[in-house]
């Protein structure tokens, strides 16, 4: 309990998405009119909800030093799956979303076992699923949109006014499992344990924490996410669309390495993921506001995300 | 892990084409993916055909849109099984090396959909023509109200969507770059530009993007259906639905639909089957008399309108649903 105050900041390289998103915020503040308003961070963040719910999972399996490729896909199977199970089917709402949300966390399990029973490295396991669940998903839906979805599925995606602000639903969901998982990694044991397994597998096994039981519940637990965050699409979107994921797969794992989270594992916030989807969102938006076209986006978010990678390797030599 | 699936596909290709090759002309399908209601339509039209004039039809198709290796090697398991034509819808400009070689092998290679560098042949839809029709009737829709328009297109680069673009621009009364050209035009009038990738869930980031940029918009060009029904859910949440104009390009069925439902005012529809069928055609026609087909062939293209506006040639959503692809 005795740290200083140099041990309570972080290092550098979690620090770093805070102060992209400040310099971004100031450069599109003083070059457009309307990017400093409530209305615009509240509509960014409505844009983020969906890729910075599917990172808290991927965050939590790279500080395991695992990847997880299949994210966006089994978001979008899962979306598609609850939107049928309540038009199609005509399922009660809260059966339909437990439906999708448990395609999704079974798909986590899946990926745990082969990672943890069979020993094969995330990295294949995940693009095996990936590919499993794309295919699913396309076959399940027909290749097409579900629409007409009850409106009661799609509470989420509705606004409630603060400060003559709106503020969607699921924005305040995204946050509150933000805090959670942040409270949850910093303050809890099983919570350490993550950073620990992610640190030194071995060093951990021998002090006695069963680190593929960890490292199972970390992967369902990034499935239940995946879910979670299916139903914030189908809210966001109000359809069931089969052609989602393709690109929240990369934005999520960009939004974690932006947010400084090491490839490496065991170091990093899940603050900082958050941060990281906020930036990609800030420059999206701001480069919409300044009217640059949207190759300037994938460039800079292309030398951000080698820019937080070099930061995170040039620490660790420090540390050493 | 691919090799063994691949190489058994090309001997069973091989077996089929060599059992059939004596008698019956044999015509390949590749179309870029398989999943696509655009291409399962197009097969269907493929295979109506090849059945009513005696022909085989092998088909086969990428994972997604700009899978070529996929393509590429379709195109030689199909040299190698015999077949005589190919159709393919272009995923990218990387399948042309296969396609020479297949050409100097004897086989005719028609493009449908996509036009790429080298074809015998391109079946294929007007893509500025569609543009033009959509511009021409948004504009004829605003009346006379300064426009204010929002452009949602596809991703940089595109030439479909850069034809759409300055078609309907150009139709809008607006100055613009001509059929050939990659380059997205601008004006005054265009106040907003973003990219959708086609996709609902973007369409809508772009749109809110747009509107918060210029909170007046009164049209919006989209690239195809989904990002048109993403815009308007942006358009609804910001109680701005009323008044504004949303034009597309496509017809397939849920697009079409919503037009009856007054998401979108208007969508240039466009004809898979009949690329297909054209194709199928041409194939047979080539195994026959060994006449190849040339040039580019414009499959059509029509304005389908909610409501009909004065001056402007548009047919009803229900000629549009007759003619869509997917469900209905």
């Amino acid at each position: 309990m005795n740290t200083s105050l140099k041990d309570k900041l972080p290092p550098l390289s979690q620090l770093g998405p805070f102060i992209a998103l400040a310099v971004a915020s100031l450069i599109f503040g003083l070059s457009t009119e309307n990017f400093f308003s409530g209305a615009n961070f509240a509509l960014i963040l409505q844009q983020v909800m969906v890729v910075g719910v599917i990172a808290i999972g991927q965050t939590l399996i790279i500080l395991t030093a695992g990847i997880d490729l299949s994210c966006g896909m089994l978001m979008a199977l899962g979306s598609i799956v609850m939107t049928r199970f309540a038009v199609d089917y005509g399922l009660p709402v809260p059966v339909a979303i437990a439906a999708g949300v448990g395609v999704t966390t079974l798909f986590g399990l899946l990926n745990g076992l082969l990672v943890t029973r069979i020993k094969l490295p995330p990295f294949i396991v995940t693009l095996g699923t990936m590919n499993v669940a794309f295919a699913i998903t396309q076959l399940y839906s027909d290749a097409q949109t579900v629409s007409n979805v009850p409106d009661s599925m799609t509470w989420l995606g509705n606004t409630f006014t603060l400060g003559g602000t709106q503020i969607a639903f699921g924005v305040v969901m995204m946050g509150v499992l933000y805090l959670g998982v942040d409270y949850w990694l910093r303050d809890t044991a099983s919570g350490r344990h993550v950073y620990a397994v992610g640190n030194h597998p071995e060093a951990t096994r021998l002090v006695g924490i069963p680190t593929d039981r960890v490292l199972l519940g970390v992967y369902v637990l990034a499935g239940v996410f995946y879910g979670l965050a299916s139903l914030l699409s189908v809210a966001r979107t109000g359809v069931g669309d089969p052609n989602g994921g393709q690109t929240e797969n990369l934005d999520a794992i960009t939004a974690v390495v932006l947010g400084g989270t090491s490839l490496f594992g065991g170091r990093g916030l899940v603050l900082g993921s958050l941060a990281g989807a906020i930036v990609v969102g800030v420059l999206r938006n701001g480069l919409t506001l300044m009217g640059v076209s949207s190759v300037y986006q994938v460039l800079i978010t292309g030398i951000l995300v080698i820019l937080a990678v070099a930061v995170d390797q040039l620490s660790r030599k420090g540390d050493r | 892990m691919k090799r063994p699936a691949l190489v058994a596909t090309t001997a069973l290709l091989a077996l089929l084409g060599t059992a059939h090759a004596a008698d019956q002309p044999v015509i390949g399908l590749i179309t870029k993916t398989e999943t696509n209601p655009f291409f399962v339509k197009m097969k269907e039209g493929a295979q109506a055909e090849a059945k009513k004039l005696g022909a085989k039809l092998m088909t086969a198709s990428g994972k997604k849109d700009g899978d070529t290796a996929a393509q590429i090697t379709a195109i030689e398991n199909m040299v190698t099984a015999g077949a005589k034509t190919i159709l393919i819808t272009s995923s990218g400009d990387a399948i042309i090396p296969a396609v020479k070689k297949a050409q100097a092998k004897g086989v005719q290679v028609i493009a449908l959909d996509s036009p790429f560098d080298g074809a015998d042949a391109l079946f294929a839809t007007d893509n500025y023509k569609a543009g033009v029709l959509i511009g021409q009737y948004a504009k004829a829709a605003l009346g006379n109200k300064p426009a204010r328009i929002a452009m949602l297109d596809l991703f940089p680069g595109h030439p479909v969507g850069a034809q759409r673009h300055n078609g309907f621009m150009a139709g809008f009364g607006l100055k613009a770059n001509d059929a050939k050209s990659n380059e997205l035009s601008s004006t005054a009038e265009t106040v907003c530009a973003a990219d959708t990738d086609g996709n609902q869930a973007k369409g809508q980031t772009a749109m809110e993007n747009c509107l918060q940029k210029a909170p007046d918009i009164n049209v919006v060009y989209t690239i195809n259906e989904p990002a048109a029904a993403g815009a308007f859910n942006a358009l609804k949440k910001a109680g701005k639905d009323k008044g504004v104009v949303i034009v597309s390009v496509d017809g397939g069925c849920a697009g079409v639909a919503d037009v009856g439902k007054g998401v979108i005012a208007a969508t240039s529809q466009q004809y898979p089957l009949k690329m297909a069928a054209m194709g199928v055609a041409a194939g047979v026609d080539y195994a026959k008399g060994g006449k190849k087909a040339s040039g580019y062939v414009d499959t059509g293209v029509t304005l389908i309108a909610g409501q009909a506006v004065a001056g402007i040639d548009s047919q009803s959503v229900k000629v549009g649903t007759d003619l869509c692809w997917g469900k209905k």
